[in-house]
């Protein structure tokens, strides 16, 4: 029989509890049949990017926590948080105790350059230090030499728009956010006074949005600086701004016009906003050029860059290096220039493109086949493109895709997690409900409030099971 | 600074924009949509959906179509909720191409 049905419901594992997640409950939950959702996820705190990835100065776009909370609370729905899948729970239980099994679980990793030097101290990827600065327990113990005057950050999207923001602040900007305390402390006392956002392509390529690249004209002791010669633009780039699909590049270039003729203040810090380079080597200060080979030992002291052209008619230009370089002295580098997803032992991957390969939102197998009960959505499907609402049309149409294969997935009854071993009481990891959940995010919101910030987000696991379980007063 | 729903929804309600946003902040009545700005969160995901460029920031709001913030803050909270993709109102494809989309 069909699974869908009160007296036979479609039982539903969704891994990861990020947007794409919640979004892909929200329509399992909305589907009209009788559907039974479990959200593994893999830390006690849900909410995924929107939690740990948002940036602190950013607390409108976190608002959609409110909309996954009503969604939590719906009886079908239920978190198992602190439980890795791969790890605790294998996917072939879960396939075994459940209709279907949807991952949700994002581009956790970072594209590398595949320059020299790259792994040297002081060179670092952006989701370590958005990790960091969000409080996420796995990168706690990172430590970012601070002391360094200057940044320079790789690549151009709006993450990068975010590490190039936390580190232009100022700390009296920051202190009312929800950034955590151990970020905000190194912020305090840090001697950062250039900051180096670095694009490969020209002004009209870039892919900031309008509103984030404003703010960086928005600053309290942060002026941006802008080469007038990079807004000069080819006639492929001209092109492109007159098209109806260039309405962003067009308002980009107007604000970046905006930055290149008003009157420099007399800022702590700046920004400069540089295109069409791309970086070729970071050295180390004991001068043995960076990477693999003997030498070594010293820190991050120079990147070398590479000036680009671009090629290619409107919509495909490419950067094509000149052969022309440049060295910029930096004790600092991040890179910024894409995400890809981890793979998880059960579920084919993809390791060029970094996601689990579907078609419509169903895994397929080398053979491009569709495997029976496995769905993927969001970035560990499509990429990492698009921003949080982006999401929720591309879970939907995988929930679409689910729903429609019902007659083809296991008919029998399914016992849902319930049915993993490994997951009972006094087994296993301690599982974080929604309920758990909600204490822990209580006392976040309370050790906040005495310093006027909105939360004070635990930073360690250990501290956040700490708080369940506690005998009763 | 809010997101507004303009005129050139009006007898097209693609409604493309509901499936992309984070925070279900489109209500509707039968001709247009309009956005409750108490609930946007400003993300803009909405803006690039629409086959009629219906949706502005108020940042990018010809002066023209400055009167549909007031509409859409007075309409949008009384009316109900809409979250999933309907279908088109019937001729909304030849607005459209009036509209010159």
């Amino acid at each position: 029989m069909t699974a869908g049905s009160e007296q036979h419901p479609l039982w539903v594992a969704i891994v990861g509890s990020g947007p794409s997640g919640f979004y892909a409950a929200e329509g399992l939950l909305k589907s009209g049949r009788t559907v039974r959702v479990d959200m593994f996820e893999r830390l006690p705190a849900p909410f995924g990017l929107v939690r740990h990835g948002v940036a602190p100065d950013h607390p409108k776009l976190k608002e959609p926590i409110r909309v996954y909370d009503r969604i939590a609370r719906v009886d079908e729905f239920r978190l198992l948080g602190n439980v890795t899948v791969g790890r605790d729970v294998s996917v072939e239980e879960l396939r075994a105790a459940y209709h279907a099994v949807l991952f949700c679980c994002g581009a956790e990793t970072d594209r590398r350059l595949g320059i020299p030097g790259e792994d040297l101290p002081g060179s670092h990827t952006a989701t370590e230090f958005v990790g960091w600065y969000n409080a996420h327990p796995d990168y706690r113990d990172r430590e970012f030499d601070l002391s360094q005057e200057v940044a320079v950050i790789i690549g151009q999207g709006n993450v990068a728009i975010d590490v190039c923001r936390i580190l232009a602040k100022t700390v009296d900007e920051l202190k009312h956010t929800d950034i955590a305390a151990h970020a905000l402390e190194c912020l305090a006392a840090s001697r950062i006074r250039e900051i180096h956002l670095i694009g490969r392509r020209g002004p009209a390529q870039a892919k900031f949005t309008t509103k984030e690249f404003r703010e960086i004209g928005e600053l309290a002791d942060c002026d941006p600086v802008v080469d007038p010669a990079d807004l000069e633009l080819n006639p492929e780039s001209l092109a492109e701004l007159e098209d109806r699909a260039g309405s962003v590049a067009k308002k980009n270039l107007e604000v970046l016009k905006g930055f290149a003729s008003r009157p420099a203040r007399p800022t702590h810090r700046r920004v400069f906003l540089r295109f069409l380079l791309s970086p070729v080597e970071l050295r180390d200060d004991a001068g043995s050029g960076g990477g693999g080979g003997a030498g070594g030992g010293g820190q991050l002291s120079q990147v070398v860059l590479e000036r680009n052209r671009l090629e290619g008619g409107p919509f495909r230009q490419t950067a094509r290096a000149t052969g022309e370089r440049l060295t910029l002295e930096c004790g600092l580098l991040f890179r910024s220039i894409g995400y890809k997803g981890v793979a998880i032992p059960g579920v084919p991957f993809d390791p060029r493109q970094g996601v689990f390969p579907s078609r419509d939102g169903r895994i397929v197998d080398e053979a491009g086949a569709a495997i029976p009960g496995l769905y993927a959505a969001g970035w560990i499907k499509r990429g990492p493109t698009g921003i949080i609402g982006t999401n929720r049309a591309d879970s939907l149409a995988t929930v679409n895709s689910l729903l429609a294969d019902r007659p083809i997935l296991d008919t029998g009854p399914k016992p849902g997690a319930e049915g993993v071993a490994g997951l009972g009481p006094g087994q296993g990891p301690r599982v974080v409900s929604y309920a758990d959940w909600l204490v822990i995010d209580g006392a976040e919101v309370q050790r906040g409030a005495s310093k006027g910030k909105p939360r004070e987000k635990f930073t360690r696991v250990a501290e956040m099971l700490r708080l369940l379980d506690r005998p009763l007063p | 600074m809010p997101t507004i729903v303009t005129g050139n929804c009006e007898r097209c309600r693609f409604t493309d924009c509901v499936t992309v946003c984070p925070v279900a902040c489109f209500h509707s009545d039968d001709q247009m949509l309009y956005i409750d700005n108490n609930v946007c969160i400003d993300c803009g995901a909405c803006i690039p959906t629409c086959p009629v460029q219906a949706i502005y920031e108020e940042a990018d709001l010809p002066n023209e179509l400055r009167v549909w913030i007031a509409i859409n803050a007075e309409r949008a909270p009384n009316l109900p909720s809409i979250t999933e993709k309907e279908e088109p109102l019937p001729g909304a494809e030849a607005r459209k191409a009036d509209l010159g989309f």
